[in-house]
């Protein structure tokens, strides 16, 4: 153990660049689930055509063969992207493609009376949205949301696969050098896991947060 | 660069052999993933505080962290205790202990949906458990699992691919191998990816006519 150990300077590494791919990994699928999951339920059906085939795309299809085509398939069409930024973005489609759904579950488990209300007050759909039904559909997204980082974090190891030195790849590295298996691949499996539990905590803490003080009532409570 | 059909012919036959053992894959590890899921749903409904906790970190653990780490620690560590197993064998034991962690929650939450008041009245028609089991609650339970349970099956064929990297020559691999003898990924890793959409964009829309047929349960996590 002590000769893994000694690798520490790598596990740091790959730990930040773990937890960097994780981090801008779900701000990039955070946005797309916006954007797709309001594309679901917009009234022109062009828009929604065009959300369900990202949607079916990018959830029929496997998150480490996405990767792969966004990083070796690509750049023989003249798309080039660098190694973390084909990781990202792999991720944060991936994972945006299962949040659009939670989005859209959300919006509409919002109770018809609160679309009724915001007819009464002459608010434009636009503002409907923006503060009456988007505001209460949040923490009911934020429990499924929490998983989905989860599995994000997750997805992140795969990264290891298109050249990106997170702690996957480090772990191998060492492996390599040392000729040790068990203790290098316990030890990221344990740092995983630590930062899979503080993900944990800070969503439920977020999910405290959004319902302190609500009393929401879903269209499944009636 | 521009897409050859040739190279598309020429890896065809590889890349259905490829997908034979995925599904293969997918069959015998959802098997593990059911069988096991069930086992721990039962288990953390056990009395013992220590059996629960200790249950409950231990599927947090396998939850937690990546597949394509659990499939090295199985595949390079077990030889050094002497354990062999097939590169196949090892993929299949890994993905369906990591997704029996989830198909636990499903089995807990259809057996938790089974009010109260069924158990009471198997008991006042003086059921004992197995014929409660058999003919009160289980019928009940079963049903409202079956589309999650169809959804995770769906999910363990697209994590199948990271089984490529234990070696195993599955439909990933497949292709893998093609691109890296001709020098083209276009054609393959389009392939596969067409495979992938074949397979599970219709298995999507069954597990969709299964959840209007059976209700599903809510299963939060």
């Amino acid at each position: 153990m002590n000769e893994v150990l000694e690798f520490y300077p790598l596990l740091i590494k790959g730990t930040i660049t773990t937890i960097q791919l994780t981090v801008m990994g779900a701000i990039l699928a955070l946005i797309v689930s916006f954007i797709v999951g309001i594309a679901r339920i917009s009234s022109f059906a062009s828009v929604r055509v065009a959300a369900i085939i990202y949607l079916e795309f990018f959830r029929g299809s496997s998150a480490l063969v996405q990767m792969f085509f966004i990083y070796f398939v690509l750049p023989m069409w003249g798309i080039y992207f660098d190694a973390i930024t084909a990781g990202v973005i792999a991720c944060g489609l991936n994972v945006g493609a299962y949040g659009s759904e939670a989005v859209r579950g959300a919006i509409l488990a919002v109770s018809k009376e609160q679309h009724e209300a915001s007819k009464a007050l002459n608010y434009s759909s636009y503002e409907k949205y923006r503060y009456v039904i988007i505001p209460q559909a949040i923490p009911i997204m934020i429990p499924t949301f929490g998983n989905l980082l989860i599995e994000l974090m997750k997805l992140t190891a795969v990264c290891s696969l298109i050249t990106i030195s997170d702690l996957t790849f480090m772990a191998q590295i060492i492996r390599v050098q040392t000729a040790l298996t068990l203790e290098p691949f316990l030890l990221i499996l344990i740092i995983y896991f630590i930062i899979a539990t503080v993900l944990v905590q800070i969503v439920d803490m977020i999910a405290k947060k959004f319902s302190k003080g609500r009393n929401i009532m879903t269209a499944g409570d009636k | 660069m521009e897409w050859n059909w040739d190279h598309a012919y020429a890896v065809l036959p590889q890349l259905l052999k490829g997908l034979v053992i995925t599904i293969e894959a997918t069959i015998v590890a959802s098997l593990i993933a059911y069988i096991l899921g069930l086992a721990i749903a039962i288990f953390k409904m056990s009395k013992s505080k220590f059996v629960r906790v200790s249950l409950y970190w231990m599927t947090e653990f396998v939850r937690r962290t990546p597949i394509l780490v659990q499939l090295y620690v199985v595949f390079y560590v077990l030889p050094d205790f002497g354990i062999f197993l097939e590169a196949f064998t090892c993929g299949v034991i890994v993905l369906g202990i990591h997704f029996s962690t989830y198909t636990s929650e499903v089995f807990r939450a259809g057996i938790d949906n089974v009010s109260k008041g069924q158990w009471e009245a198997a008991k006042s028609l003086n059921y004992n458990p197995y014929q409660a089991w058999k003919h009160v609650i289980l019928p009940q339970a079963i049903p409202p699992m079956i589309p999650p349970l169809a959804n995770y099956l769906i999910t363990m064929f697209k994590e199948t691919p990271l089984l490529a990297f234990i070696t195993v020559v599955e439909l990933f691999r497949a292709a893998d191998q093609y691109s890296n003898s001709y020098y083209t990924y276009l054609e393959p890793m389009t392939l596969v990816g067409v495979f992938f959409l074949i397979v599970s964009i219709p298995s999507a829309m069954l597990a969709m006519k299964l959840e209007k047929k059976f209700k599903p349960i809510k299963v939060t996590r």
